[in-house]
Formats: structure tokens, C-alpha cells, sequence
């Protein structure tokens, strides 16, 4: 178990380390840095930047060095906790990002929480009930969720609330606790505005996971031990319950592993949608304007987030399964 | 699954079979790898429909210059944001003619600009073969044939079949070109990542041990990172100043990172599972090269199952183009593809507007169950012993 778990631990810290080391390449790619852009932007704007002007600049923020040596400073003052300042806002990232990367895992763990509620008791009924009207039913909805991309979905239940309760379903938190500091009633706010983008996107992961866990459990259930089972007169309650359930959610736990990166990613794109204060549309302004240490800081945190979460979820799947703890001590 | 197994090995039991025909037993035996595939996949109804609207999908976007009526690509300001006209199939004295009302411009008088609406007294009638403006049939043939126009004046006057958008150009023939240009960007990522995931995962699959490893390791690494904040990253990092060409070429490359893992695990499970097959032990007996193994012997057997991963790995390539696009950072404007489509209906009160734009989804969602659909019912065929 032990064994399982450095392993599992020294797999998550090299992709942390992948995922700084891209995070500062994509962040460099860009012909051109950030003093360019604020240039090009200073003089559309009918102010010149002199040569001498970009070159301090430059000097200022460590552009003109080599990038490994970049990367090694920006990696330095990372692991003391100093991630920089946004060149675009000029204020620290930290800063910047605030709330922003919590509330990001808040919708993603929220949508992730909704995945299981739901595809756990559809993924059972389905299974009990194969080829019933319900499964039909479900097995429809589910390849649609699969088909509508998440950001479409969003668009199009924006424009139905706008259309038929005229109401804009955007955004966490309404507008007079926008701004406002956390409080019971910021809290209250915030849990009334996640079931919309949490529920979007769950849809896909839903779908995905009722396929995975009725398929599972349609295997279990023609094993002998489930006919012992109810040839000793169990319930058929406790015969389904009891044993092939927990058996199936094996495969079913590992899947949250690829869920939840998939989920962050998601929730990106439907924040720029729904206009939620994550680090979505953030992420989006940063890349445009070129802003390094921001975008870099988001990419980072965010890839950091996830393989933590993975991570957990890894854990969690060891205590859920004891037949990975046991084939890993051998 | 289990009613197809049931449903296709009934045709195994011998003694249906006709006197005089080869009995089913025969022909299973004598049958190719092919053709076992082929009867399987045929028993799956939705796969097979899912198949053909997957076709159509493609002729059409070979074909959209000519499905499209007018330049995609022309806008008219003053026709702006005109709503999907009615297709009036029958005329007045009962015979199947289709027409729509066309349109009339009239001078508003507190703004003096011209705003054109539905004039309820025109009819414009709709006409198969029809001239419109000039193209290159597959690049090649100049011609002005559409597959769609009017018979009395031109389709650029009074034909908005689904509407216009802010600057009046018409949805429909910009779906048809951006239906060319998202499909078939899909289909060139997934090549990419085919190549990447063949060789990345036949190499893992062929030589085990520590290359396996590292090939496996680097897998789990790229699917735990989440990708949409990476595919941001790498195409806001595209030039401003490059050509769409040099930008579609880049996007489809960028969308194949994720896509090439996915396919590199089907083939390395595969060459592992086959490895130890009798036949392929026979072949290395008879003294036959390892290439002669690998694609004499093996690659027929798992021929199916690429093809299967392939068509299900499409839909996640057209919804990644698509996804970028939106965010306005992956093809560009002028570029016409789904994403740049939606894009136009991104904020609420656009929608509010003009809900029509929405429409772009639905050829979205149309090909990606169809080819999750096919995907489906070639993965279950691809195995026609199992």
C-alpha cells in the first residue's frame, strides 16, 4: 500500500514538473514578449516607447536573459511562494488570481460531486433494468450529453432562461455580492448560483460514467456468486447492493482520475461562456496581452490542482477497493 | 452488447442454411477477416445510418461551394440580421412549386438607412441547378451551377434560407463552407495523431520493458494535465501575421497532442494481446522477418480496431477545432469553420437577437453522435470471432 502510494506520489510530482516546464515554454513560444506588446499597444495608442525605454524594461522584468535561466528564476521564486507580477494589471499574480483558482476547483469538484450523484444510481437502474423503456430512455440522453460540447450546452440554456423566465443565468454570485466580502450570505449566494454550471458540466462526465458503470455491472451480474447469493434468500436489494455494486465501482473510481482534468478543462471554457469569476476568462486575457507570469501562474496552479486531485482521488480508490491495496504489498 | 453477440452468432447455427447454398458453417469458415466485419457491422442498424449520415456529411462538404448560393464570404450591412425564411412548397394553385416571400428595402425615416423586410407579396421561387456566383468545383472546375437558387432573379437578392448575421451574409452557405473546413480539419488531426499513436504505441507494445514504461508514464502525464488551458496557451502563441493556411496546418497539429493517447493505448493492448497468439508464435517459428510478423500477421487482425478508435476519436478532434475556435484562438476570420460560426452567437444578448445563429450546433451535434454511433458499432464488429 505504502509501495502504491510513492508511487502514485513521485508519478504526480513529475507531471507537476511537465506541467511547469510547458506551462514556461507555451509561455514563450510567442514571437515577441510582453514589452513588444506593450509597445505595439502604447503606440496605437500615439505614444512612442524609445529603444533605450524597452531595453530597461526588459532588463527590469530578466527578458534578456537566456530562458533556462528565466525559468530557473521564475521556478525559484515559485517555490517560495512568489509567483510574480502581472505585467498587464501591475500588481502581484497572487493577487490577481484571488479568488479565482478556488472557485475554479469549487465549480469542477461541484460538477465532479454531480457526476456520481447521478451516473452511480442511473448506472445501477440501467444495469438492473436492461433494456427496459428507463435504460432506453437514459442510454438517449446519455449519447446526447456525450454529443452537445459543454460550451454549447451553456449557450443554449443561456438562451432559453433568457428566453423563457427572463432571467441571465451567468455569473457566481449576484450583483450586490460581487464585490462584497465573504460572508454567510456571499456563501448562500455562491451555492445558489453553482447547480447551473456544475450540472453543465457534469453532463459529458455523466454520460460517460452511466456507460462505464451499467456495462461494469451487467458483467458482475452474471457471475455465480450473485445467483448464490440469491439462492440464499438475500433481498434482491442486498444481492445487488451488497456485492456486484462495490465490485463494479473499481473501473468506475479509477475513470475519476481522467474525469477530473477533463472537468477543469471544461470548466474554462464554460466560465467564458457563463461569465463565471474563475480563472477562465482570466486565463484567456493573459494569453492575449501576452502577460507571462500570469498566464504561466494559472497553467500552473491549475495543472497543479488537478494532479492533487488526482492524486486524492487515486487514494480514495485504494480505500474504496481493497483488492489494490492487496495486489500492490504482493 | 449482449444482444448483438446473441443476435450475430445466429447465424452460426447450421442447420438453417438452405439446401444447395453453402451452408452458414461454410461460409463462416471460408470468409475473410473482412467480410466477417463487414456481416457484423451490418447487424448494427444505428451504426450503419450513423455510416451514411457520416457520407452525406462528407459529400456535402466536398461539395459546399456548390450547396452553398451565395459568397459566404460577401456581406451587405443593410441586410443585416434577416430571420430564416419559410420554404412555401406548394403555390397557389396546388402544385409543388417551392417559393419564399423575398424581400423589400425600405428607407427608415428616423435613421435613413435602409432596412429590408419580408415583402409578402413577392414570391421568389426556388430552383434546383440554379446560377450563382462564380467557384471552383473541387478547386478545379470553374462553373456557376449551385445545387440551390431562385428562378426569376438572383439568390443573392432574396434567398436566406436560415437567416443572415451582423453583416448580412448568409448562414447558410457560410454552414455549408465552415461544415468543409471543421470536418475535414478533424480529419487531418486525426492522421496526425493515427501517425503519432500508431508508432508511439507500437513501439511500446512491441518492445515492453523500460521503453514501455516511459512511453506509458508520458501518457498518464499528458491526460492529467487539463488540456483546454494548454491548447490556449499553444494557440495564442500563433503569429498574428500568419496565413489561415499556416494557422489550420498549426491548429491541427495542436489538436493532435491529446488525440495521438488515446489511440497509442488501443495499439499497444492490441500488439501485447496478439503478441501470444498462436499465429503469430507459428510465423516466428517458420522463420518469418519481424516486419513480414507485423504487417503480414498482426496488422490485419488489429486493422478494425484502429479504425474503430479512429472514428471515435474524430468527435473529440472536430469539438476541440471547434471549442478553440470559439474562443476566438483558433482559425481565424476570414477562415469560415463551426467554431467561428458559433462564435458570432457567444453573448446573450446576440442571441436575444438573432437565436437563429444558433443553428451552427446543430450540424455539430448531428456528426459527432454519428460518429460516436459508427464508432460503436465498429468497435463491436471489429472483433467477429468474439
Amino acid at each position: 500500500m505504502i509501495a502504491y502510494t510513492v508511487r502514485r506520489l513521485v508519478l504526480a510530482l513529475v507531471t507537476v514538473w511537465a506541467i511547469s516546464v510547458l506551462s514556461f515554454v507555451i509561455i514563450q513560444l510567442p514571437p515577441g514578449d510582453f514589452v513588444d506588446a506593450y509597445i505595439s499597444r502604447m503606440s496605437a495608442n500615439g505614444s512612442a516607447v524609445s529603444a533605450e525605454e524597452a531595453q530597461s524594461l526588459r532588463k527590469l522584468y530578466g527578458l534578456d536573459r537566456p530562458i533556462y535561466v528565466q525559468y530557473a528564476k521564475w521556478m525559484s521564486r515559485v517555490s517560495e511562494g512568489d509567483f510574480g507580477a502581472s505585467m498587464e494589471w501591475q500588481r502581484p499574480v497572487t493577487e490577481v488570481i484571488g479568488d479565482r483558482l478556488w472557485l475554479t476547483m469549487v465549480v469542477s469538484v461541484a460538477a465532479i460531486v454531480l457526476t456520481w450523484g447521478i451516473a452511480l444510481p442511473i448506472g445501477v437502474y440501467s444495469a438492473v433494468r436492461q433494456y427496459s423503456i428507463g435504460d432506453y430512455i437514459f442510454t438517449f440522453f446519455g449519447f446526447i450529453g456525450l454529443a452537445v460540447p459543454n460550451f454549447l450546452l451553456a449557450l443554449i440554456l443561456m438562451y432559453f432562461s433568457f428566453k423563457l423566465f427572463d432571467a441571465n443565468v451567468g455569473g457566481l454570485f449576484s450583483a450586490e455580492n460581487q464585490l462584497a466580502p465573504w460572508s454567510w450570505s456571499k456563501l448562500v449566494d455562491l451555492l445558489k448560483h453553482l447547480p447551473l454550471p456544475a450540472a453543465i458540466l457534469a453532463v459529458a462526465g455523466t454520460a460517460q460514467l452511466i456507460r462505464i458503470m451499467r456495462a461494469n455491472l451487467l458483467d458482475e451480474l452474471r457471475k455465480p456468486y450473485v445467483v448464490t447469493a440469491r439462492a440464499k434468500g438475500l433481498t434482491e436489494t442486498r444481492v445487488i447492493l451488497k456485492y456486484p455494486v462495490r465490485a463494479a465501482l473499481n473501473p468506475f473510481a479509477s475513470s475519476i482520475a481522467y474525469l477530473f482534468p477533463y472537468v477543469v478543462s471544461g470548466s474554462i471554457i464554460v466560465s467564458l461562456v457563463l461569465g463565471l469569476p474563475t480563472v477562465g476568462p482570466l486565463l484567456l486575457t493573459s494569453l492575449i496581452a501576452q502577460d507571462m507570469f500570469l498566464a504561466g501562474t494559472i497553467v500552473l496552479m491549475l495543472g497543479v490542482m488537478t494532479v492533487i486531485g488526482t492524486f486524492l482521488s487515486d487514494l480514495l480508490l485504494m480505500w474504496i477497493d481493497p483488492r489494490i491495496r492487496h495486489q500492490v504489498d504482493g | 452488447m449482449t444482444a448483438t453477440r446473441t443476435g450475430a452468432l445466429a447465424w452460426l447455427t447450421p442447420w438453417r442454411a438452405p439446401a444447395g447454398a453453402p451452408s452458414a458453417e461454410e461460409r463462416i469458415a471460408f470468409a475473410t477477416q473482412f467480410q466477417l466485419t463487414w456481416w457484423r457491422f451490418r447487424k448494427h442498424r444505428l451504426a450503419v445510418w450513423s455510416g451514411i449520415v457520416v457520407i452525406v456529411f462528407y459529400l456535402l462538404a466536398v461539395l459546399a461551394d456548390f450547396v452553398a448560393y451565395t459568397d459566404p464570404h460577401a456581406t451587405d450591412s443593410r441586410r443585416s440580421y434577416i430571420p430564416p425564411q419559410a420554404i412555401h412548397l406548394l403555390d397557389d394553385d396546388g402544385a409543388l412549386r417551392p417559393w419564399v416571400h423575398g424581400l423589400k428595402g425600405k428607407r427608415d425615416l428616423k435613421t435613413f438607412k435602409i432596412v429590408y423586410t419580408v415583402d409578402p407579396d413577392s414570391k421568389l421561387y426556388l430552383r434546383f441547378f440554379a446560377e450563382g456566383y462564380p467557384y471552383h468545383l473541387f478547386d478545379l472546375v470553374p462553373t456557376t451551377t449551385h445545387l440551390l437558387g431562385v428562378a426569376n432573379g438572383n439568390a443573392e437578392d432574396g434567398l436566406y434560407l436560415l437567416g443572415t448575421d451582423l453583416l448580412g451574409r448568409d448562414v447558410w452557405s457560410r454552414l455549408a463552407v465552415a461544415t468543409r473546413i471543421s470536418l475535414f480539419i478533424g480529419l487531418a488531426g486525426v492522421t496526425v495523431s493515427l501517425f503519432l499513436g500508431v508508432l508511439l504505441g507500437g513501439i511500446s507494445g512491441l518492445y515492453g520493458g523500460a521503453v514501455d514504461t516511459v512511453i506509458q508514464r508520458l501518457i498518464e502525464i499528458i491526460r492529467s494535465i487539463p488540456t483546454i488551458p494548454l491548447w490556449m496557451g499553444l494557440a495564442a502563441a500563433l503569429p498574428n501575421d500568419w496565413t489561415t493556411t499556416q494557422i489550420y496546418f498549426a491548429i491541427t497539429v495542436i489538436i493532435s497532442f491529446i488525440g495521438w493517447t488515446d489511440l497509442a493505448r488501443v495499439v499497444r493492448g492490441r500488439f501485447l494481446s496478439l503478441r501470444s497468439e498462436d499465429f503469430v508464435t507459428a510465423a516466428e517459428l517458420a522463420g518469418a522477418s519481424q516486419m513480414r510478423i507485423i504487417f503480414r500477421h498482426m496488422l490485419p487482425s488489429f486493422l478494425s480496431h484502429i479504425i474503430a478508435a479512429t472514428s471515435l476519436a474524430l468527435p473529440a478532434m472536430i469539438i476541440s477545432e471547434t471549442s478553440l475556435s470559439f474562443l476566438g484562438l483558433g482559425l481565424r476570420p476570414p477562415a469560415i469553420s463551426w467554431g467561428i460560426l458559433l462564435q458570432d452567437a457567444q453573448n446573450i444578448q446576440t442571441l436575444g437577437i438573432a437565436p437563429w445563429l444558433l443553428i451552427s450546433a446543430v450540424p455539430v451535434i448531428i456528426i459527432i453522435l454519428a460518429f460516436n454511433f459508427l464508432g460503436d458499432g465498429l468497435r463491436d464488429a471489429a472483433d467477429p470471432y468474439g
